[in-house]
Parts: C-alpha cells; structure tokens; sequence
C-alpha cells in the first residue's frame, strides 16, 4: 500500500533570532506537516512568542532556515501571510468596531470580496459562539469571549495554518474549556495548527507533536506519549511530609532504591512503574507521608526532567 | 522524509492594492466614530474665522490695509486658517492615533499579521488622513466662499493646496509619531511646533511686522510655504514661479516623508 508522504508546511532549520546580543531563539530545527496540531511547550520567555512571530513573517529570522508554504518569510511574506491565520499572544481587537465588524475590517485585508466575509463572518460567529454578541461592541466582552473572537477572526481567510499563541492563557478554567474544545473541532476538520504554551494539559490535549522549549532551544521533540515514555516513568507517586521531616524523608527515600526522584519545596515525586507498590516500600522504611497519591506521568514531569524546573512558577 | 512543496503560493497584490486595503479599514472606523471629532475639526476655524475674521477684521480694516496688501483682514485671514486647519487635521491624525494603532487599539499590530506590509500600513492610514485633510478643507473652503472671504476663483485650488499642505506634515509626522515611545513627546510637537508655526508664518499678521532676520526662518516652514499659496489662489495674485516653489517645497517634504515612513514603520513593526 502507499501511504502519502506527509506535506511539510513549515520547516525550520537552525533558525535563531536575536535582539542586540540576547538570543530569543537559538538554533532551533522543527518541521510542520499539514493536517496536525504541532505544539511549543515551555515557560515564559523561552522564546516561543519570538517563533511564532517569525513563522507569522512579521519577525526577520537573524540566520537559519525558515520555509513556510514553499516560501521563504522575508520575500514572499505577503503571499505566505495571505494564507497563514494568526492568534497572537495579545488580543488585537479594535474595540471601537463591534464584533461583526472586527471580522469584516480583517476579511478586507485579504482583499476577499465583501459577501464572502459578511458570509463567513455568520459561519465563524456561530462556530464561537459569539452570534447574540455580533452587534455589540467588544470592549465588554470576557476575555474568553475576545480570545474566541480572535480565532475567528483568524480564520476569516480559511487559512492553511492556524498559529495559536497562547491561546487560553489569562483565561478561567470553564472559558479554556470552551476555546479548547473548539481547537479541537478546527483540528477534528483538518486545520493545520501551531501552538503554544506554558499549560501541560492544554498540550497533552491538543498537540499531536510537541517540541519542549526551555531558554531559546528545543530540549525534546515527539509526541506526548512518545516524551513521556522517553523521559518520564508510567506512574508518579507524590509524597508531603510534615516540613521539619522534609528533607530528611527525601534523603531516606533516595537511599531507597534506584528510581529517580524529584524534591521540591513542598513534595517529594518517585517516578516509578508501579506507585503503589512503591508506596509500600516507602512505608516499609517507616516513614509514615502526611499525604500521598498516584497520578500518571505527565509532560509537566518530562519538563522537569529535562530541565530541572517546573514550567509555571 | 520527503519535502513535497505545497502547491505555489499565488502572486501577491501589488502595493497601490495593499495600500487600499488597509485604507478601508480606517474609513470603517471612522464610520463609527466620525460623530465625536466632527464639531472639533469644523467649528475650531468657524470660530477663528468669525472671530479674527469679523471682530478683530473691522478694527484692523479702520486703520487701513496697505500692509496687507489692500484687501480685507478677512479676506487675508481667511486662507491662512485653511491652511491651519489643514496643518492642524494633518498633526492631530497623524500623532496620536499612529501611536495608538501600536499601543492601544493595535490596529496596526492586527494588519501586519495579514498580508499588509510595514509600508502598506503606513500608506493606507496616511491616505486616509490626507482625505480627512480634504475634507475638512472642502468645508471650511465653502464657508470661505459663503462669507465672501475669496476674491479669485482661483480659490478652488486652495483644496488641493491645502491637501497638499496637509499631506507635506502628515507624511513625516506619522514616520516619526509611529517610532515614539511616549505619547506625551507630542505635546511638543503641538507646543513648540505647531504653535509657533501658526502665529510667525504670515497667518495673523503679515511678514513685514516681523524682525528681517526671522524672515528665512518663516520662508523655510512649511507652513508658510502653504499660507502663501493659499493666499496667493484665494487672492488671485500667485504667480507661476511662486507656485511651483511652494508646490515643490511641499511635495518634496511629503515624499520625504513617505521615504521615511516605510523605513520607520517597518522597523517598529518587524522586530
Ligand atoms: N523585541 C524584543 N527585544 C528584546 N528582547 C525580546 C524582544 N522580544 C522578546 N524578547 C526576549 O526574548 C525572550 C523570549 O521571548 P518570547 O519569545 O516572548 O518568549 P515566550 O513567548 O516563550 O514567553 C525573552 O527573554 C524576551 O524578553
Ligand atoms: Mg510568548
């Protein structure tokens, strides 16, 4: 049988950017295939946003490779970004146009014709959720409800990629969970996307592939499940201890056998296959936790693996 | 794994098409927010007019008008306001509302992840803001005629005189104004510019109430170069020669500008 090759959309190769003698991004090589949900992991300041923007051709690469459609983003970044849909980190709402009218005054930038916007602007209002709020202005809406009209607006030109910069970031859980259901909609269509973030569980749940970005590089590249395996264990068993006999159960529990383990301020973390069984072995010492508990492996945990902090401080 | 090319992108629009896309976006807005800022824009150079036109007119009018030139302080007052006003609609559009479109509503953060351009942006708004000039000067221009305030015909050239007045500020202020990190650098511009600009460039008084030696000062301004022209349509007395170094002195200014403007806003813009 023949199985199509997968279609690379953006493909990055040592790509660096720089501001004056800081690095944002050093050297980075990643490749985007069309139709899945790729996604940059990392905390703040990793230089996530810094890719993004050079992706979005609006941020000249200081050397490297970057292709984006077949083009390259300083010469043909007119065409490329007629087919790219932005989310940027920051809402670029015109608060003094109404919903509507946000998504009609960015259609017009693609030099689409008026009743194909007025169209579309029903389809992705609807798609959001926003058609009672069409009329009114945006300057009261929630920020989940901005954040939702941003993606429509992003997708007013039926883009080939869709670049989320963090897209639920500021937002409360229950209004996360509404734009995160609707990514996964856009993904379920085919929508090619790239994403970023510093929530584990927003890319767990949405990224097909995932690169961990931490200070300008990439530290791990693959799937989630591929990351978690490659640097983390099945089973996470956290233990607390009473603070006066933290550190002293951390060293008792090191000597005990050869898992890794990870002491923070407030809890000790065994990464093991199987937690109740290592639970037991703990309690065999006589060390009695105040609390414990067995969770699955994370990609939070493959951060903290890979650099030896946790991705929100 | 094989890098198959997606299939060409299609050929970008050309910049004039570019420039009008992102004109359109203004117009929109101003749509919605013309009402708060028309009173301002009209009602300033009415009251000038009526004011020093009509009040302080008939007192100057009473002690002779040799140094004007023999005509009425309205009708010598009048087409310097026409070129305030188009001085002022051109620093007021092209101050606080470019630095806003970074700052504030981001309309220009929101274009440039669309197809738009540095440069495009950049023309499209000033586009905008030179019909705004027009516009304002086509009002004022038919109140002039209203009051009796033109004596030549000529004076329907004073709109594109007074457009291109404006243009000649709004190009280099909105190259500038878009690189400005606090808003508050521009009460500079209204205060140490703009104010002198409007009382030493012929406005109020004629050039010969003035020292000599400030005399190349004034004629270097623009301002003047644009009350000059104005006057000399309004009045019927521009000749040819003193036409084309006004036009030119302008015109000059504005490409300047323009060059400017596509270099500024791509470096605030592509960082
Ligand atoms: N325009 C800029 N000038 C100077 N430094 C910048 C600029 N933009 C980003 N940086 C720096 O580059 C680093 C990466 O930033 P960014 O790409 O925004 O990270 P992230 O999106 O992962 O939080 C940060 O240290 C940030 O301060
Ligand atoms: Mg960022």
């Amino acid at each position: 049988m023949l199985r199509r090759v997968p279609e690379v959309l953006v493909r990055a190769r040592g790509l660096t950017k720089r501001f004056g003698a800081f690095t944002a991004v050093d050297g980075i090589d990643f490749d985007l295939f069309r139709g899945e949900a790729f996604g940059f992991l990392g905390p703040n300041g990793a230089g996530k946003s810094s890719t993004m923007r050079m992706i979005g051709c609006v941020s000249p690469p200081t050397s490297g490779e970057l292709t984006i459609l077949g083009g390259d983003p300083v010469r043909d970044g007119v065409a490329i970004r007629g087919r790219l849909g932005v989310v940027p980190q920051e809402d670029t709402l015109d608060i003094e146009l109404t919903v509507r009218e946000n998504l009609l005054v960015y259609g017009r930038y693609f030099g689409l014709p008026r009743k194909l916007i007025a169209e579309r602007a029903d389809q992705l209002l609807e798609f959001v959720q926003l058609t009672d709020r069409a009329d009114s202005k945006v300057d009261p809406l929630s920020g989940g409800m901005k954040r939702r009209l941003v993606i429509a607006r992003s997708l007013v030109n039926d883009p080939d990629i869709l670049i989320l910069d963090e897209p639920t970031t500021g937002l409360d859980p229950q209004a996360r969970h509404v734009v995160w259901d609707r990514l996964y909609r856009l993904k379920q269509r085919g929508v090619t996307l790239i994403l970023t973030t510093h929530y584990m569980d927003e890319a767990e749940q949405l990224c097909d592939r995932l690169v961990v970005m931490d200070r300008a590089r990439i530290a791990a590249a693959g799937t989630p499940r591929e990351l978690i395996e490659a640097y983390s264990s099945p089973e996470v068993l956290e233990l607390r201890f009473a603070p006066e006999v933290h550190e002293a159960a951390a060293e008792k529990i090191k000597d005990l056998g050869t898992e890794r383990i990870e002491a923070t301020a407030d809890r000790i973390m065994l990464y093991v296959d199987d937690g109740d069984e290592a639970l037991e072995r703990v309690r065999g010492t006589g060390l009695e936790p105040l609390a414990s508990f067995v969770r699955r492996s994370t990609l939070e945990d493959v951060f903290l693996r890979l650099t030896g902090r946790r991705l929100i401080d | 794994m094989g890098v198959s090319p997606p299939a060409a992108l299609a050929p970008a629009p050309g910049s004039w098409e570019l420039t009008v896309r992102s004109l359109r976006c203004w117009i929109v807005v101003y749509r919605r927010t013309w009402r708060s800022s028309i009173w301002s824009s009209f009602l300033g150079p009415l009251l000038y007019l009526g004011a020093m036109g009509f009040g302080l007119g008939s007192l100057v009018d009473s002690h002779g008008t040799a140094a004007l030139g023999g005509v009425s302080y309205l009708r010598f007052l009048a087409p310097a306001i026409l070129a305030i006003q188009a001085m002022q609609t051109a620093v007021g559009e092209s101050t606080y509302p470019v630095f806003g479109s970074v700052k504030w509503n981001k309309i220009y953060i929101a274009a440039q992840a669309s197809p738009l351009r540095p440069a495009d942006i950049y023309r499209g708004h000033l586009l905008f803001n030179t019909l705004r000039i027009a516009m304002n000067s086509a009002v004022f221009l038919i109140v002039m005629a209203a009051f009796g305030a033109a004596r030549s015909p000529e004076v329907v050239l004073g709109l594109p005189a007074a457009t291109l007045l404006g243009l000649a500020f709004a190009a280099p202020i909105g190259a500038w104004a878009v690189t400005v990190k606090e808003g508050s650098s521009f009460n500079y511009v209204f205060r140490f510019g703009m104010m002198p600009l409007m009382l030493f460039s012929a406005t109020f008084f004629p050039l010969s109430r003035l020292p000599g030696w400030l005399l190349p000062v004034a004629y270097a301004t623009p301002l003047w170069q644009g009350v000059a022209l104005c006057r000399g349509l309004s009045l019927g007395t521009l000749t040819a020669s003193a036409a084309a170094i006004h036009v030119g002195y302008l015109a000059a200014l504005s490409a300047l500008g323009i060059w400017a403007g596509g270099r500024t806003y791509r470096r605030r813009l592509y960082v």
